[in-house]
């Protein structure tokens, strides 16, 4: 991919093909150098132009000093995974700019800081060079405030450069700073520079150019830990409880403020919620729980390490039946890993978190509809199946920018499960915490307050009516209830998406953000190596029976995740025949970057080979 | 479901409570503990002090760890919820109960390695939060439910049945509680009836955290010669601070001290703790005072027992968050689903 003939003479394409509304801009920077407005304010300005947008942000973990970049990927025809290849870079940081050059295909443009001297690297780029410095100095007197608005200048060179209308950049960076009026003058002015600079000295030498379109209209444009924290708000969450780590925050932060504009009663003024910072994952996961079992809908959200910390007090709340809403924001483990980096890699460990025999219903949410929506449904399945249910998505989907279709409001009211009421009481004559009487694995529970029968949750053994036991065919029944429980939930559950392609005798699985990537990899096996494929998109566990019977109907069955151990084909395997395990296979990546389509389409390319 | 259910009518002859309930209506399961154990004393001293207080058992939730002490809330207040969780974390999951349903009175039990050890991180973060609860340290000195071992709470040099000697500095826990934020602090012994009993009502007034720390000796691991947490060494090392009375918000008051030989702390409810002053400097309002009684009594040895520490008004953290009056476990969908116009608000702000 990089090129090493660094010597050697190439001159830059003459005429650029053009590409319209079909690239990748990589910005470089370094980590708390302010460069996020600018970043906001280009991709803002792509997505007002009605052209379909995504926007990565690959961050260290440190608060300031190391590199950054920041990529936007366009696509007219709606692509919004992770490209591949960058078509622009934006070097800005000193540190990295050269490797960041040398990584690039031949012909790609560069916009970097004159002084990096960045057209002595290489040959085969197209160079923009652009003195930041002197540019920023006349309007920018303040020598503290320069680093900062230096970064808007490159949004002007690139408005010039690519013909993104200024207009829409003015607007974007409006309503990115809001009502800070001296802000919003000083970085019109570092925009216009920018522009002019390139208006006089950069000839347009690359191929690349947007163009209005109108493929955005009613979109938003979210990360995806906000579209968690308002499903969960529309959910009616009362007791939310959590312990900072990246890439979760945000749920909790984004849904502090929202509850506080949302959720606050009007007639007295008070909370109708409480949220807590507790002093660590053990405490939040406790206190979800006694919420829960209190009868409160409840819920906490943390990464891998929070998930871990979590696994005794998920065992209990699976055994004594109580609700909670736990969202896993998943990072590149094991231990503290790369904490800023995204991945698929708690699938299989959250399905079966705890000791003993525990199996716990997942919700894997693609998009930020998504993310909404099952936030929202796993409150009902928690209460309905009285236990914890996990929301499952990944740092890439929670912390970067994703296009979405609005959200709608709500059209089913709420599912509180078996709660036991007066009325029920009388009908089912006897009441025992765990007495199946509708034969579907689900007891009928009371909550404290309630002023029905009381009963005492006990993790130890019990029988049927709640009390210690230490009995065999007491202990059986109850887990044997338990796992007849998760065969019910497989009907209520969000089902998979599936999309057959007649004649295919190839598919694909794939599940969360690789949904994207998969999609786009369709695509291009079909359009470059005649290879028509059929997809199924999973979207929660336990599966239901449809995942069978999709399999059953192909040859070889691409199990696409970004993990190194195939975890979710792992638990696909516990549901399956030998003849339906014979048919899957694996495509992983676990690089930390969200998964791209170029990678699942060469490797399922090299396997469909060696298969033939 | 704040005001008490009525009894059903008690047989005749047989003593009610203020709200009709006869003190079997209190009781819980048949103990599995063993015979003589303090933690069964104090299990009786509960189901009296919630009788007496004419507490509606609906309201009460009882919450414990693990370990032979955290059993025990399966042995009284039967007709209450109760939720037995795991090792150390009980202050998180009574913290969940009382912010879903503030009008809940949990009570809960623990033993001194579910506190002072695996526990000792939510215990620290519960005294900081003033959540209303009742939380009853068991202290044996010793880990009952796993056979014997030594726990933070052993005293520096006791003896393990087996000859293994504690050579680490004992964990106070009423002194650490003060310092973190307590608002009532208190110290007793499982066969001291009366301040036991007095204690446990004042506690049930109040309206914040209270840490009642229980010495109350494993007769199994930790009754011998050389263990400090032994019937026979509490006895003689008790150091009470005075006599203590409670009296309740509907109580008459007829105690009658001697001016100037009690105090007396009035309760935010109304109810009334009266201590009759051994020392006659002792004031359970000064936090420092505290303190140092605690260290003094520790360095001769002894154990400063009674209301140690009390602080009435502090807002618990529930006051804190300034939470609805009705339970967050039980507001309508109407209460807590926000309209269309919010989310298209929302919405338009995004797109
Ligand atoms: C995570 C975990 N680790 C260890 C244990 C084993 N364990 C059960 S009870 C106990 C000690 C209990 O001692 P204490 O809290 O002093 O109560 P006591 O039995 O003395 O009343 C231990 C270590 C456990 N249940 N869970
Ligand atoms: S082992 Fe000790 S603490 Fe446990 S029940 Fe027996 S006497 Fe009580």
């Amino acid at each position: 991919m990089s090129s090493e003939s660094v010597t050697q003479e190439l001159p830059a394409r003459p005429a650029a093909t053009e590409i319209v509304n079909d690239f990748s801009i990589q910005v470089a920077t370094v980590n708390g150098s302010g460069s996020q407005t600018a970043n906001l304010v280009l991709i803002r300005s792509l997505f007002q132009m009605g052209i379909p947008v995504s926007g990565k942000n690959l961050f260290p973990s440190n608060i300031a000093g190391l590199p950054t970049w920041y990529t936007i990927r366009a696509n007219r025809h709606g692509y919004i995974g992770r490209k591949k290849e960058i078509d622009l870079l934006v070097a800005m940081n000193p540190e990295t700019a050269r490797e960041d050059a040398l990584a690039l295909d031949a012909g790609a443009a560069v916009v970097y800081d004159e002084p990096l001297k960045l057209n002595e690297v290489r040959s085969d780029l197209v160079f923009y060079p652009v003195p930041f410095d002197e540019l920023v100095k006349p309007i920018c007197p303040d020598a503290k405030l320069r680093r900062l608005v230096r970064n808007m200048i490159y949004d002007g060179v690139l408005s010039k450069l690519l013909g993104i209308e200024m207009a829409e950049m003015e607007k974007a960076l409006t309503r990115q700073l809001g009502k800070k009026a001296k802000a919003v003058a000083l970085n019109q002015a570092a925009l216009a520079a920018g522009y002019a600079y390139a208006e006089q000295h950069l000839p347009k030498r690359d191929g690349l150019r947007v163009e209005r379109m109108d493929k955005t209209r009613g979109k938003i444009l979210i990360e995806a830990n906000a579209a968690v924290a308002i499903g969960a708000m529309m959910a009616g969450v009362t007791v939310v409880t959590w312990y900072p780590i990246t890439p979760s925050s945000t749920v909790c932060e984004t849904l502090i403020d929202y509850m506080k504009k949302y959720r606050v009663d009007k007639a007295s003024g008070k909370a109708t919620f409480a949220i807590v910072q507790a002093e660590d994952e053990l405490a939040s996961i406790g206190m979800a729980l006694g919420a829960g079992w209190a009868g409160a809908r409840s819920m906490t959200a943390t990464s891998g390490p929070g998930i871990s910390l979590m696994s005794e007090f998920t065992g209990l709340a699976y055994y004594t039946e109580v609700p909670a809403v736990i969202v896993n924001v998943q990072r590149l483990g094991p231990s503290t890993g790369l904490p800023t980096r995204t991945a698929q890699g708690d699938i299989l460990s959250t399905a079966v978190l705890s000791h003993g025999d525990t199996k716990h219903i997942m919700l894997i949410p693609s998009s930020a509809e998504e993310c909404y929506e099952l936030t929202m449904q796993a409150f009902d399945l928690a209460e309905r199946f009285q236990t914890p249910v996990f929301v499952m998505t990944d740092l890439d989907l929670g912390m970067n920018t994703w296009m979405a279709d609005s959200f709608r409001y709500p059209d089913k009211p709420f599912d509180r499960g078996k709660r036991l009421d007066a009325e029920t009481l009388k009908t089912l004559g006897d009441w025992g915490r765990y007495l199946d009487v509708d034969g579907d694995g689900i007891a009928w529970r009371t909550v404290p307050g309630d002023g029905l029968p009381a009963y005492f949750n006990r993790g130890s053994g019990h029988n049927a009516r709640g009390q210690y036991s230490e009995r065999a065919d007491d202990y059986t029944a109850n887990v044997d209830r338990l796992a007849k429980k998760f065969e019910t939930a497989r009907q209520w559950v969000p089902a998979e998406v599936a999309d057959d392609q007649p004649g295919a005798d190839v598919a694909i699985l794939a599940y969360g953000t690789t949904h994207w990537a998969a999609e786009e990899a369709r695509d291009q096996l079909k359009s470059e190596a005649g290879l028509t494929t059929s997809y199924m998109r999973l979207r929660a566990y336990p599966f239901t029976e449809a995942v069978e019977r999709f399999i059953d109907r192909y040859t070889r069955v691409y199990v696409v995740e970004q993990n190194r151990d195939a975890q979710m084909l792992s638990l696909l395997k516990l549901d399956l025949t030998p003849g339906q395990v014979g048919k899957l296979r694996s495509v992983v990546y676990y690089s930390g970057l969200p998964i791209d389509a170029r990678t699942i389409s060469d490797e399922i390319l090299a396997q469909e080979r060696e298969a033939k | 479901m704040t005001t008490p259910t009525p009894a059903a009518a008690p047989a005749a002859g047989k003593k009610v409570n203020r709200i009709n309930l006869e003190l079997a209506t209190y009781r819980g399961g048949k103990t599995t503990l063993c015979a003589g154990c303090g933690h069964n004393a104090i299990s009786e001293r509960i189901v009296e002090a919630y009788f007496e207080m004419g507490v509606a058992p609906e309201r009460v939730i009882k919450l414990s760890g693990i370990g032979c002490s955290s059993k025990s809330p399966a042995y009284f207040l039967g007709g209450s919820h109760g939720f037995n969780s795991v090792h150390g974390r009980m202050p998180a999951v009574a913290t969940g109960a009382a912010l879903a349903n503030r009008h809940l009175m949990p009570i809960g039990v623990s033993g001194d390695g579910d506190t002072g050890a695996i526990g000792a991180g939510q215990f620290v973060h519960l005294m900081r939060r003033n959540i209303p609860l009742i939380y009853i340290v068991e202290n044996n000195g010793c880990y009952g439910l796993t056979k014997g071992q030594l726990s933070p709470t052993a005293d520096l040099g006791s003896k393990l049945k087996n000859g293994v000697v504690n050579d680490l500095p004992p964990m106070d826990l009423c002194a650490l509680a003060i310092q973190l934020g307590a608002t009532f602090v208190a110290r007793s012994f499982s066969g001291d009836k009366k301040q036991l009993s007095a204690l446990l009502k004042a506690a049930i007034a109040h309206k914040g955290t209270v840490l009642l720390d229980v010495i109350s000796p494993c007769v199994t691991f930790n009754d011998h010669e050389g263990s400090t947490k032994s019937y026979a060494y509490v006895k003689d090392h008790d150091e009470a601070l005075g006599e203590i009375t409670f009296v309740p918000f509907f109580e008459d008051i007829s105690v009658d001290y001697e001016e100037g030989s009690s105090t007396e702390v009035k309760m935010h409810d109304g109810s009334r703790v009266f201590l009759k002053k051994l020392d006659a400097k002792y004031n359970p309002q000064d936090k420092l005072a505290a303190i140092t009684l605690l260290h003094e009594t520790a360095a001769r040895g002894e154990f400063a027992t009674g209301l140690l520490y009390i602080e009435p008004d502090r807002p618990s953290f529930i006051d804190l968050l300034n939470v609805v009056d009705t339970p967050l476990s039980m507001l309508s969908e109407a209460q807590t689903r926000p309209g269309p116009e919010a989310l298209e608000e929302i919405m338009e702000r995004l797109r």
